[in-house]
Protein backbone atom coordinates (compact mmCIF):
# COMPACT_ATOMS: atom_id res chain seq x y z
CA UNK A 1 0.00 0.00 0.00
CA UNK A 2 1.45 3.71 -0.66
CA UNK A 3 1.81 6.33 1.14
CA UNK A 4 -0.74 8.07 -0.91
CA UNK A 5 -2.99 5.73 -0.29
CA UNK A 6 -2.66 5.86 3.50
CA UNK A 7 -2.90 9.18 3.66
CA UNK A 8 -6.20 9.43 1.82
CA UNK A 9 -7.68 6.52 3.97
CA UNK A 10 -6.62 8.49 7.06
CA UNK A 11 -7.83 11.64 5.50
CA UNK A 12 -11.24 9.84 4.86
CA UNK A 13 -11.36 9.06 8.71
CA UNK A 14 -10.56 11.64 10.10
CA UNK A 15 -13.39 13.90 7.28
CA UNK A 16 -16.23 11.22 8.98
CA UNK A 17 -15.38 11.31 12.25
CA UNK A 18 -15.02 15.36 12.08
CA UNK A 19 -18.44 15.27 10.23
CA UNK A 20 -19.51 12.80 12.91
CA UNK A 21 -19.13 15.26 15.92
CA UNK A 22 -20.34 18.36 13.70
CA UNK A 23 -23.79 16.51 13.09
CA UNK A 24 -24.07 15.21 16.51
CA UNK A 25 -23.20 18.71 18.27
CA UNK A 26 -25.79 20.23 16.05
CA UNK A 27 -28.05 17.95 16.65
CA UNK A 28 -27.94 18.44 20.24
CA UNK A 29 -28.08 22.11 20.21
CA UNK A 30 -31.50 21.96 18.20
CA UNK A 31 -32.58 19.69 21.12
CA UNK A 32 -32.08 21.92 23.62
CA UNK A 33 -33.53 24.41 21.51
CA UNK A 34 -36.62 22.46 20.82
CA UNK A 35 -39.95 23.13 22.56
CA UNK A 36 -40.73 20.38 25.55
CA UNK A 37 -44.16 18.98 24.54
CA UNK A 38 -46.68 20.29 27.00
CA UNK A 39 -46.94 16.83 29.30
CA UNK A 40 -48.02 18.17 32.40
CA UNK A 41 -49.59 17.14 36.09
CA UNK A 42 -50.92 19.66 37.56
CA UNK A 43 -51.25 19.16 41.80
CA UNK A 44 -52.74 22.33 43.30
CA UNK A 45 -52.43 22.69 47.39
CA UNK A 46 -53.14 25.39 49.61
CA UNK A 47 -51.75 26.56 53.06
CA UNK A 48 -48.11 24.82 54.44
CA UNK A 49 -49.18 21.44 54.19
CA UNK A 50 -49.53 18.84 51.41
CA UNK A 51 -50.43 15.03 51.21
CA UNK A 52 -47.34 13.14 50.98
CA UNK A 53 -49.53 10.43 49.06
CA UNK A 54 -50.56 13.13 46.84
CA UNK A 55 -47.40 14.23 46.48
CA UNK A 56 -45.70 10.61 45.83
CA UNK A 57 -48.31 9.58 43.25
CA UNK A 58 -47.95 13.16 41.72
CA UNK A 59 -43.95 12.27 41.33
CA UNK A 60 -45.04 8.59 40.39
CA UNK A 61 -47.09 9.50 37.76
CA UNK A 62 -44.73 11.92 36.39
CA UNK A 63 -41.28 9.81 36.21
CA UNK A 64 -43.32 6.93 34.41
CA UNK A 65 -44.65 8.99 32.27
CA UNK A 66 -41.57 11.63 31.67
CA UNK A 67 -43.91 14.43 32.71
CA UNK A 68 -43.30 17.69 34.33
CA UNK A 69 -44.78 18.12 37.72
CA UNK A 70 -46.57 21.62 37.76
CA UNK A 71 -46.77 22.07 41.74
CA UNK A 72 -49.65 24.84 41.89
CA UNK A 73 -49.69 27.13 45.49
CA UNK A 74 -52.91 28.89 45.23
CA UNK A 75 -53.70 31.49 47.37
CA UNK A 76 -56.75 33.64 48.29
CA UNK A 77 -56.59 37.42 47.80
CA UNK A 78 -59.04 39.24 50.24
CA UNK A 79 -61.59 41.42 48.68
CA UNK A 80 -60.38 44.16 50.14
CA UNK A 81 -56.93 44.49 47.97
CA UNK A 82 -56.97 43.62 44.17
CA UNK A 83 -56.45 40.60 42.11
CA UNK A 84 -53.07 41.26 40.65
CA UNK A 85 -51.47 43.00 43.81
CA UNK A 86 -48.37 41.38 45.09
CA UNK A 87 -48.98 38.44 48.15
CA UNK A 88 -45.33 38.64 49.90
CA UNK A 89 -47.09 36.88 53.00
CA UNK A 90 -49.04 33.97 50.62
CA UNK A 91 -45.62 33.71 48.94
CA UNK A 92 -43.51 33.40 52.08
CA UNK A 93 -45.89 30.55 52.78
CA UNK A 94 -45.42 29.08 49.28
CA UNK A 95 -41.41 29.50 48.93
CA UNK A 96 -41.01 26.48 51.21
CA UNK A 97 -43.78 24.37 50.10
CA UNK A 98 -42.20 24.71 46.24
CA UNK A 99 -38.62 23.90 47.07
CA UNK A 100 -39.51 21.45 49.36
CA UNK A 101 -41.36 19.59 46.42
CA UNK A 102 -38.76 20.34 44.32
CA UNK A 103 -36.28 18.97 46.24
CA UNK A 104 -38.07 15.83 46.45
CA UNK A 105 -38.87 15.65 42.85
CA UNK A 106 -35.10 16.56 42.27
CA UNK A 107 -34.19 12.85 44.24
CA UNK A 108 -36.80 11.40 41.41
CA UNK A 109 -35.69 13.02 38.65
CA UNK A 110 -38.65 14.49 38.03
CA UNK A 111 -38.66 18.52 36.47
CA UNK A 112 -40.94 20.82 37.99
CA UNK A 113 -42.41 23.73 36.91
CA UNK A 114 -43.86 26.05 39.99
CA UNK A 115 -46.67 28.08 39.73
CA UNK A 116 -48.50 30.17 42.22
CA UNK A 117 -51.53 31.44 41.16
CA UNK A 118 -53.74 33.71 43.07
CA UNK A 119 -57.69 34.34 43.23
CA UNK A 120 -60.53 35.37 45.20
CA UNK A 121 -61.20 32.11 46.59
CA UNK A 122 -59.06 28.98 46.10
CA UNK A 123 -61.45 27.53 43.62
CA UNK A 124 -61.04 30.85 41.64
CA UNK A 125 -57.14 30.38 41.44
CA UNK A 126 -57.82 27.05 40.29
CA UNK A 127 -59.92 28.19 37.35
CA UNK A 128 -57.87 31.34 36.49
CA UNK A 129 -55.06 28.54 36.25
CA UNK A 130 -56.55 25.96 34.60
CA UNK A 131 -57.68 28.95 32.07
CA UNK A 132 -54.14 29.80 31.02
CA UNK A 133 -52.09 26.03 31.71
CA UNK A 134 -52.39 23.15 29.78
CA UNK A 135 -52.54 19.84 31.79
CA UNK A 136 -52.69 16.22 31.26
CA UNK A 137 -53.85 15.10 34.88
CA UNK A 138 -54.69 17.04 37.77
CA UNK A 139 -53.60 15.33 41.29
CA UNK A 140 -55.60 16.52 44.25
CA UNK A 141 -55.05 16.17 47.39
CA UNK A 142 -58.27 15.91 49.62
CA UNK A 143 -57.80 16.75 53.10
CA UNK A 144 -59.95 15.37 56.07
CA UNK A 145 -60.20 18.82 57.93
CA UNK A 146 -63.51 20.75 56.89
CA UNK A 147 -62.70 24.57 55.80
CA UNK A 148 -59.16 23.67 54.92
CA UNK A 149 -58.05 23.43 51.32
CA UNK A 150 -60.33 22.07 49.17
CA UNK A 151 -64.15 21.55 49.86
CA UNK A 152 -66.15 18.84 48.21
CA UNK A 153 -67.58 21.08 46.50
CA UNK A 154 -64.28 22.54 44.45
CA UNK A 155 -63.67 18.69 43.89
CA UNK A 156 -66.71 18.29 42.69
CA UNK A 157 -66.33 21.55 40.26
CA UNK A 158 -62.61 20.21 39.36
CA UNK A 159 -64.16 17.09 37.79
CA UNK A 160 -66.52 18.92 35.98
CA UNK A 161 -64.36 21.51 34.76
CA UNK A 162 -60.88 20.64 34.03
CA UNK A 163 -59.89 19.28 30.69
CA UNK A 164 -57.89 16.75 32.10
CA UNK A 165 -57.84 13.43 33.85
CA UNK A 166 -58.39 14.11 37.83
CA UNK A 167 -57.15 12.48 40.51
CA UNK A 168 -58.48 13.04 44.13
CA UNK A 169 -56.32 11.36 46.61
CA UNK A 170 -57.96 10.64 50.12
CA UNK A 171 -55.17 11.46 52.83
CA UNK A 172 -54.68 8.86 55.54
CA UNK A 173 -54.02 10.42 58.82
CA UNK A 174 -50.33 9.83 59.02
CA UNK A 175 -49.10 10.43 55.54
CA UNK A 176 -48.57 14.43 55.93
CA UNK A 177 -45.58 16.24 54.41
CA UNK A 178 -45.38 18.83 56.72
CA UNK A 179 -43.32 21.91 55.85
CA UNK A 180 -43.29 24.61 57.99
CA UNK A 181 -43.27 28.24 56.48
CA UNK A 182 -42.18 29.86 59.37
CA UNK A 183 -38.63 28.35 59.44
CA UNK A 184 -37.22 30.47 56.51
CA UNK A 185 -34.86 27.95 55.21
CA UNK A 186 -36.57 26.92 52.37
CA UNK A 187 -36.62 23.07 53.27
CA UNK A 188 -39.41 20.91 54.11
CA UNK A 189 -39.52 18.42 57.03
CA UNK A 190 -41.37 15.10 56.85
CA UNK B 1 -35.46 80.21 50.02
CA UNK B 2 -37.73 77.20 50.23
CA UNK B 3 -38.47 76.34 53.72
CA UNK B 4 -37.60 73.24 55.42
CA UNK B 5 -39.12 69.67 56.04
CA UNK B 6 -39.56 67.80 58.87
CA UNK B 7 -41.69 64.53 58.95
CA UNK B 8 -42.25 62.59 62.28
CA UNK B 9 -43.23 59.13 60.77
CA UNK B 10 -44.45 56.09 62.96
CA UNK B 11 -46.21 52.93 62.92
CA UNK B 12 -50.03 52.83 63.77
CA UNK B 13 -52.04 56.00 65.41
CA UNK B 14 -50.95 56.75 68.74
CA UNK B 15 -47.52 56.53 69.14
CA UNK B 16 -46.90 59.91 69.98
CA UNK B 17 -46.24 61.72 66.48
CA UNK B 18 -48.63 64.45 66.84
CA UNK B 19 -47.35 64.87 70.78
CA UNK B 20 -43.83 64.93 69.76
CA UNK B 21 -44.66 67.38 66.97
CA UNK B 22 -46.21 69.81 69.32
CA UNK B 23 -43.07 68.98 71.95
CA UNK B 24 -40.77 70.15 69.22
CA UNK B 25 -43.10 73.40 68.23
CA UNK B 26 -42.36 74.77 71.59
CA UNK B 27 -39.14 74.15 72.04
CA UNK B 28 -38.81 76.19 68.76
CA UNK B 29 -40.87 78.93 69.87
CA UNK B 30 -39.03 78.91 73.13
CA UNK B 31 -35.52 79.43 71.01
CA UNK B 32 -37.50 82.66 69.86
CA UNK B 33 -39.00 81.23 66.64
CA UNK B 34 -41.84 82.39 65.23
CA UNK B 35 -44.51 79.05 65.78
CA UNK B 36 -48.21 78.35 64.18
CA UNK B 37 -50.06 75.65 64.45
CA UNK B 38 -51.28 75.14 60.77
CA UNK B 39 -53.45 72.00 61.19
CA UNK B 40 -53.72 69.56 64.11
CA UNK B 41 -55.68 66.82 64.63
CA UNK B 42 -56.39 66.07 68.73
CA UNK B 43 -58.23 62.71 68.19
CA UNK B 44 -59.63 64.09 71.44
CA UNK B 45 -56.32 63.11 73.19
CA UNK B 46 -56.29 65.60 76.41
CA UNK B 47 -53.31 65.23 76.65
CA UNK B 48 -52.38 66.39 73.03
CA UNK B 49 -54.71 69.19 73.44
CA UNK B 50 -53.19 69.97 76.46
CA UNK B 51 -49.82 70.52 74.75
CA UNK B 52 -51.37 72.67 71.76
CA UNK B 53 -52.32 75.57 74.32
CA UNK B 54 -49.47 78.15 74.05
CA UNK B 55 -48.87 77.94 70.05
CA UNK B 56 -51.10 80.03 68.24
CA UNK B 57 -53.18 78.04 66.21
CA UNK B 58 -54.46 78.95 62.45
CA UNK B 59 -58.45 78.65 62.69
CA UNK B 60 -59.70 75.84 60.55
CA UNK B 61 -61.61 77.01 57.27
CA UNK B 62 -64.95 75.12 56.35
CA UNK B 63 -66.19 73.95 53.44
CA UNK B 64 -69.55 72.08 52.55
CA UNK B 65 -69.50 69.30 50.42
CA UNK B 66 -72.93 67.47 49.73
CA UNK B 67 -74.59 69.46 52.58
CA UNK B 68 -72.00 68.41 54.72
CA UNK B 69 -69.92 70.63 56.23
CA UNK B 70 -66.17 69.78 56.43
CA UNK B 71 -63.30 71.13 58.35
CA UNK B 72 -59.38 71.95 56.82
CA UNK B 73 -56.60 73.77 56.92
CA UNK B 74 -56.97 77.66 56.06
CA UNK B 75 -53.84 77.59 53.39
CA UNK B 76 -54.50 81.21 52.54
CA UNK B 77 -54.78 82.32 55.88
CA UNK B 78 -51.59 80.49 57.08
CA UNK B 79 -49.23 82.14 54.02
CA UNK B 80 -50.81 85.51 54.75
CA UNK B 81 -49.77 84.83 58.17
CA UNK B 82 -46.63 83.11 56.93
CA UNK B 83 -45.03 82.08 60.50
CA UNK B 84 -41.31 80.93 60.09
CA UNK B 85 -42.48 77.32 61.38
CA UNK B 86 -46.17 75.65 60.67
CA UNK B 87 -46.95 72.64 62.48
CA UNK B 88 -49.23 70.96 60.29
CA UNK B 89 -50.76 67.06 61.04
CA UNK B 90 -51.77 64.19 59.13
CA UNK B 91 -49.27 64.95 56.00
CA UNK B 92 -51.15 61.90 54.09
CA UNK B 93 -54.80 64.01 54.62
CA UNK B 94 -56.73 64.21 51.32
CA UNK B 95 -58.46 67.77 51.45
CA UNK B 96 -62.40 67.81 51.06
CA UNK B 97 -63.77 68.92 47.39
CA UNK B 98 -63.12 73.10 47.13
CA UNK B 99 -59.74 73.10 48.60
CA UNK B 100 -56.85 74.20 46.66
CA UNK B 101 -55.08 71.32 46.42
CA UNK B 102 -56.10 67.33 46.85
CA UNK B 103 -53.70 66.46 49.44
CA UNK B 104 -52.38 68.36 52.22
CA UNK B 105 -49.06 66.78 50.96
CA UNK B 106 -49.39 69.23 47.98
CA UNK B 107 -50.62 72.00 50.48
CA UNK B 108 -46.95 71.58 52.26
CA UNK B 109 -45.25 72.19 49.35
CA UNK B 110 -46.90 75.50 48.96
CA UNK B 111 -46.28 76.14 52.63
CA UNK B 112 -42.32 75.07 52.05
CA UNK B 113 -42.15 77.35 48.45
CA UNK B 114 -43.43 79.96 50.49
CA UNK B 115 -39.92 79.97 52.91
CA UNK B 116 -42.26 78.77 55.98
CA UNK B 117 -40.21 75.99 57.58
CA UNK B 118 -42.77 72.63 58.13
CA UNK B 119 -42.81 70.16 60.93
CA UNK B 120 -45.49 67.38 59.61
CA UNK B 121 -46.38 63.44 60.57
CA UNK B 122 -47.60 60.79 58.79
CA UNK B 123 -48.15 56.71 59.69
CA UNK B 124 -45.59 54.29 57.35
CA UNK B 125 -49.35 52.50 56.01
CA UNK B 126 -49.75 55.87 53.68
CA UNK B 127 -46.94 55.68 52.08
CA UNK B 128 -47.55 54.79 48.29
CA UNK B 129 -45.22 51.74 47.84
CA UNK B 130 -45.92 50.36 51.10
CA UNK B 131 -49.68 50.57 51.01
CA UNK B 132 -50.27 47.49 49.64
CA UNK B 133 -47.49 45.48 52.37
CA UNK B 134 -48.81 46.98 55.15
CA UNK B 135 -52.79 45.90 53.57
CA UNK B 136 -51.64 42.34 53.64
CA UNK B 137 -49.55 42.39 56.56
CA UNK B 138 -52.38 43.96 59.16
CA UNK B 139 -55.65 43.42 56.59
CA UNK B 140 -56.46 46.97 56.83
CA UNK B 141 -56.28 48.68 53.72
CA UNK B 142 -55.43 52.55 53.94
CA UNK B 143 -57.20 54.97 51.01
CA UNK B 144 -55.11 58.26 51.74
CA UNK B 145 -51.71 57.44 50.46
CA UNK B 146 -49.00 59.69 49.60
CA UNK B 147 -45.78 59.28 46.68
CA UNK B 148 -42.82 58.04 48.67
CA UNK B 149 -41.28 61.01 46.92
CA UNK B 150 -42.65 63.48 49.18
CA UNK B 151 -40.94 61.71 52.19
CA UNK B 152 -37.95 61.51 50.11
CA UNK B 153 -38.03 65.56 49.70
CA UNK B 154 -37.88 66.10 54.15
CA UNK B 155 -34.85 67.15 54.95
CA UNK B 156 -35.30 65.26 58.01
CA UNK B 157 -37.23 62.34 59.09
CA UNK B 158 -37.82 61.49 62.63
CA UNK B 159 -38.99 57.84 63.44
CA UNK B 160 -41.68 58.14 66.62
CA UNK B 161 -40.99 54.17 67.80
CA UNK B 162 -43.17 52.39 70.49
CA UNK B 163 -43.07 48.95 70.92
CA UNK B 164 -46.24 46.77 69.86
CA UNK B 165 -46.95 45.79 73.87
CA UNK B 166 -46.58 50.07 74.98
CA UNK B 167 -48.72 51.03 72.37
CA UNK B 168 -51.83 48.59 73.42
CA UNK B 169 -51.23 50.12 77.19
CA UNK B 170 -51.79 53.43 75.50
CA UNK B 171 -54.44 51.93 73.82
CA UNK B 172 -55.91 50.06 76.68
CA UNK B 173 -55.39 53.37 79.07
CA UNK B 174 -57.73 55.34 76.75
CA UNK B 175 -54.83 57.48 75.46
CA UNK B 176 -55.45 56.75 71.68
CA UNK B 177 -58.56 56.39 71.51
CA UNK B 178 -61.61 56.68 73.20
CA UNK B 179 -62.84 54.26 75.38
CA UNK B 180 -66.05 53.08 73.43
CA UNK B 181 -63.50 52.39 70.21
CA UNK B 182 -60.88 51.05 72.63
CA UNK B 183 -62.15 47.09 71.96
CA UNK B 184 -62.66 47.72 68.42
CA UNK B 185 -59.08 48.66 67.72
CA UNK B 186 -57.51 46.05 69.59
CA UNK B 187 -59.64 43.27 67.99
CA UNK B 188 -59.07 44.51 64.97
CA UNK B 189 -55.82 46.46 63.76
CA UNK B 190 -53.84 46.91 67.13
CA UNK B 191 -52.64 42.95 67.75
CA UNK B 192 -49.15 42.58 68.49
CA UNK B 193 -48.82 40.68 65.13
CA UNK B 194 -49.80 43.55 63.22
CA UNK B 195 -47.82 46.60 65.24
CA UNK B 196 -44.65 44.10 64.99
CA UNK B 197 -45.22 43.71 60.95
CA UNK B 198 -45.75 47.79 60.83
CA UNK B 199 -42.67 48.29 63.19
CA UNK B 200 -40.42 46.33 61.26
CA UNK B 201 -42.16 48.25 57.93
CA UNK B 202 -41.17 51.76 59.95
CA UNK B 203 -38.12 50.64 61.17
CA UNK B 204 -37.02 49.68 57.52
CA UNK B 205 -38.48 52.86 55.85
CA UNK B 206 -36.92 55.40 57.61
CA UNK B 207 -33.60 53.01 57.21
CA UNK B 208 -33.78 53.23 54.15
CA UNK B 209 -34.47 57.05 53.75
CA UNK B 210 -31.21 57.23 56.23
CA UNK B 211 -29.04 55.78 54.11
CA UNK B 212 -30.16 57.50 51.00
CA UNK B 213 -29.06 60.89 52.64
CA UNK B 214 -25.53 59.13 53.57
CA UNK B 215 -25.11 57.77 49.70
CA UNK B 216 -25.39 61.31 48.66
CA UNK B 217 -22.22 61.04 46.70
CA UNK B 218 -19.38 63.00 45.71
CA UNK B 219 -17.75 60.45 43.32
CA UNK B 220 -14.09 61.46 41.67
CA UNK B 221 -14.18 61.62 37.92
CA UNK B 222 -10.45 60.29 37.47
CA UNK B 223 -10.33 56.79 36.55
CA UNK B 224 -12.54 55.03 34.38
CA UNK B 225 -13.88 53.05 37.25
CA UNK B 226 -14.88 56.14 38.95
CA UNK B 227 -16.79 57.35 36.09
CA UNK B 228 -18.73 54.46 35.88
CA UNK B 229 -19.32 54.35 39.21
CA UNK B 230 -20.87 58.06 38.65
CA UNK B 231 -23.04 56.92 35.54
CA UNK B 232 -24.81 54.86 38.26
CA UNK B 233 -27.87 56.30 40.24
CA UNK B 234 -26.90 56.80 43.80
CA UNK B 235 -28.18 53.56 45.34
CA UNK B 236 -30.86 53.42 48.40
CA UNK B 237 -30.40 50.41 50.16
CA UNK B 238 -29.65 47.03 48.12
CA UNK B 239 -31.19 46.05 44.84
CA UNK B 240 -31.17 42.58 43.60
CA UNK B 241 -31.05 41.88 39.89
CA UNK B 242 -31.61 38.11 39.42
CA UNK B 243 -30.44 37.11 35.63
CA UNK B 244 -33.37 34.33 34.31
CA UNK B 245 -34.06 32.54 31.46
CA UNK B 246 -37.67 31.52 30.18
CA UNK B 247 -37.25 27.76 31.60
CA UNK B 248 -38.39 26.42 34.94
CA UNK B 249 -35.32 26.21 36.51
CA UNK B 250 -34.93 30.01 36.67
CA UNK B 251 -37.67 29.59 39.40
CA UNK B 252 -35.54 28.65 41.43
CA UNK B 253 -33.06 31.48 41.27
CA UNK B 254 -35.93 33.69 41.28
CA UNK B 255 -37.25 32.00 45.12
CA UNK B 256 -33.54 32.75 46.19
CA UNK B 257 -33.37 35.66 44.97
CA UNK B 258 -36.40 36.59 46.28
CA UNK B 259 -35.75 35.79 49.55
CA UNK B 260 -32.49 37.42 49.37
CA UNK B 261 -34.38 40.58 48.71
CA UNK B 262 -36.80 40.00 51.13
CA UNK B 263 -34.17 39.62 54.08
CA UNK B 264 -32.25 43.15 52.82
CA UNK B 265 -35.80 44.90 52.15
CA UNK B 266 -34.16 45.51 48.78
CA UNK B 267 -36.38 45.61 45.46
CA UNK B 268 -35.93 42.43 42.86
CA UNK B 269 -35.93 43.07 39.28
CA UNK B 270 -35.99 39.82 37.26
CA UNK B 271 -33.63 40.47 33.75
CA UNK B 272 -33.70 38.14 30.60
CA UNK B 273 -31.16 39.14 28.12
CA UNK B 274 -33.07 37.96 24.69
CA UNK B 275 -31.22 37.23 22.13
CA UNK B 276 -32.16 39.73 18.96
CA UNK B 277 -34.59 37.81 16.71
CA UNK B 278 -35.45 35.60 19.27
CA UNK B 279 -38.90 34.89 19.06
CA UNK B 280 -41.31 35.02 22.17
CA UNK B 281 -43.58 32.19 21.74
CA UNK B 282 -44.24 28.84 22.22
CA UNK B 283 -43.02 27.61 25.11
CA UNK B 284 -40.84 29.96 25.42
CA UNK B 285 -43.98 32.44 25.52
CA UNK B 286 -45.38 30.09 28.41
CA UNK B 287 -42.35 30.44 30.19
CA UNK B 288 -42.07 34.43 30.15
CA UNK B 289 -45.68 35.10 30.99
CA UNK B 290 -44.97 32.54 34.11
CA UNK B 291 -42.07 34.79 34.77
CA UNK B 292 -43.70 37.71 34.88
CA UNK B 293 -46.86 36.17 36.79
CA UNK B 294 -44.19 35.20 39.46
CA UNK B 295 -42.62 38.85 39.54
CA UNK B 296 -46.31 40.12 40.29
CA UNK B 297 -47.20 37.71 42.68
CA UNK B 298 -43.40 38.51 44.62
CA UNK B 299 -43.96 42.50 43.88
CA UNK B 300 -40.88 42.15 41.37
CA UNK B 301 -40.02 43.55 38.20
CA UNK B 302 -39.53 41.49 35.17
CA UNK B 303 -37.46 42.98 32.56
CA UNK B 304 -36.89 41.97 28.56
CA UNK B 305 -33.18 43.59 27.61
CA UNK B 306 -32.38 42.90 23.97
CA UNK B 307 -28.52 41.96 23.68
CA UNK B 308 -26.47 39.47 21.96
CA UNK B 309 -24.36 39.38 24.84
CA UNK B 310 -25.55 38.54 27.85
CA UNK B 311 -23.23 40.08 30.04
CA UNK B 312 -23.22 43.84 28.24
CA UNK B 313 -27.12 43.40 29.01
CA UNK B 314 -27.15 42.88 32.01
CA UNK B 315 -24.23 45.16 32.93
CA UNK B 316 -26.24 47.56 31.42
CA UNK B 317 -29.31 47.44 33.44
CA UNK B 318 -27.32 46.78 36.49
CA UNK B 319 -25.80 50.02 36.13
CA UNK B 320 -29.92 51.88 34.76
CA UNK B 321 -31.17 50.22 37.99
CA UNK B 322 -28.47 50.70 40.53
CA UNK B 323 -28.42 47.24 41.24
CA UNK B 324 -25.73 46.51 43.98
CA UNK B 325 -26.22 42.41 43.87
CA UNK B 326 -26.71 40.18 40.75
CA UNK B 327 -27.68 36.40 41.37
CA UNK B 328 -26.95 34.10 38.44
CA UNK B 329 -27.73 30.52 38.04
CA UNK B 330 -25.56 27.65 37.29
CA UNK B 331 -23.68 27.12 34.25
CA UNK B 332 -23.37 24.37 32.29
CA UNK B 333 -19.75 22.76 32.41
CA UNK B 334 -17.84 24.63 29.17
CA UNK B 335 -17.30 22.90 26.61
CA UNK B 336 -14.34 23.18 23.68
CA UNK B 337 -13.12 26.88 22.60
CA UNK B 338 -15.51 28.48 25.58
CA UNK B 339 -13.44 26.95 28.04
CA UNK B 340 -11.00 29.60 27.23
CA UNK B 341 -13.17 32.10 28.22
CA UNK B 342 -13.66 33.73 31.50
CA UNK B 343 -16.95 32.24 34.13
CA UNK B 344 -19.88 34.37 33.87
CA UNK B 345 -19.94 35.65 37.32
CA UNK B 346 -15.98 37.38 36.65
CA UNK B 347 -17.13 38.78 33.45
CA UNK B 348 -20.39 40.40 35.20
CA UNK B 349 -17.89 41.56 37.90
CA UNK B 350 -15.68 43.14 35.17
CA UNK B 351 -18.57 44.58 33.04
CA UNK B 352 -20.96 46.09 36.33
CA UNK B 353 -20.17 49.12 38.80
CA UNK B 354 -17.61 48.62 41.38
CA UNK B 355 -19.32 47.13 44.72
CA UNK B 356 -21.84 45.03 42.45
CA UNK B 357 -21.93 41.60 44.03
CA UNK B 358 -22.69 38.20 42.07
CA UNK B 359 -23.79 35.52 43.49
CA UNK B 360 -24.12 31.95 41.70
CA UNK B 361 -27.47 29.96 42.65
CA UNK B 362 -26.95 26.05 42.21
CA UNK B 363 -29.41 24.17 40.19
CA UNK B 364 -30.97 21.26 41.82
CA UNK B 365 -32.42 19.41 38.60
CA UNK B 366 -30.54 16.97 36.33
CA UNK B 367 -27.73 19.35 34.45
CA UNK B 368 -29.12 19.54 31.34
CA UNK B 369 -30.45 22.99 30.68
CA UNK B 370 -28.07 25.69 30.06
CA UNK B 371 -27.20 28.29 32.76
CA UNK B 372 -25.48 30.87 30.70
Amino acid sequence: MSVERVLIAVALVLGVLLGYLVARSRLRGRRSERPQAIHQILLPFTGTEISRRALDAALRLARAEGATLMPAYLAAVPKRLPLDCSIPAEAAKAMPMLEAIEQRAASQDVSVDARIERGRSYRHALERLLSHECFDRVVVPATPEAGAGFSGDDLVWLLEKAPAEVLILRPGPEDRFLVSANRGDGYGSE
Amino acid sequence: MAGRLKVFIGMAAGVGKTYRMLQEGHAEQEAGRDVAIGYMEPHKRPETSALAEGLETIQRRRLVYRSTELEEMDLPALLARAPELALIDELAHTNAPGAEHEKRCEDVRDVLAAGIDVFSTVNVQHLESLNDQVAELTGTRVRETIPDAVLGEADEVVLIDLTPEALIERLRAGKVYPGENVEAALGNFFTVENLLALREVALRQVAQEVEAKRLVVEAPLGTRTERVAAEVPKAVGERLLALVRPQPSSQRLVRRAWRSSQRLGAPLDLLWVKPPGEAIEGEVERQVTALRHLASVLGATFLIEESDNLVDGAARVARERGTTYIMVGESLPRRGLARLREPLPLRLIASTPPGVDVRIVARRGPREENGE
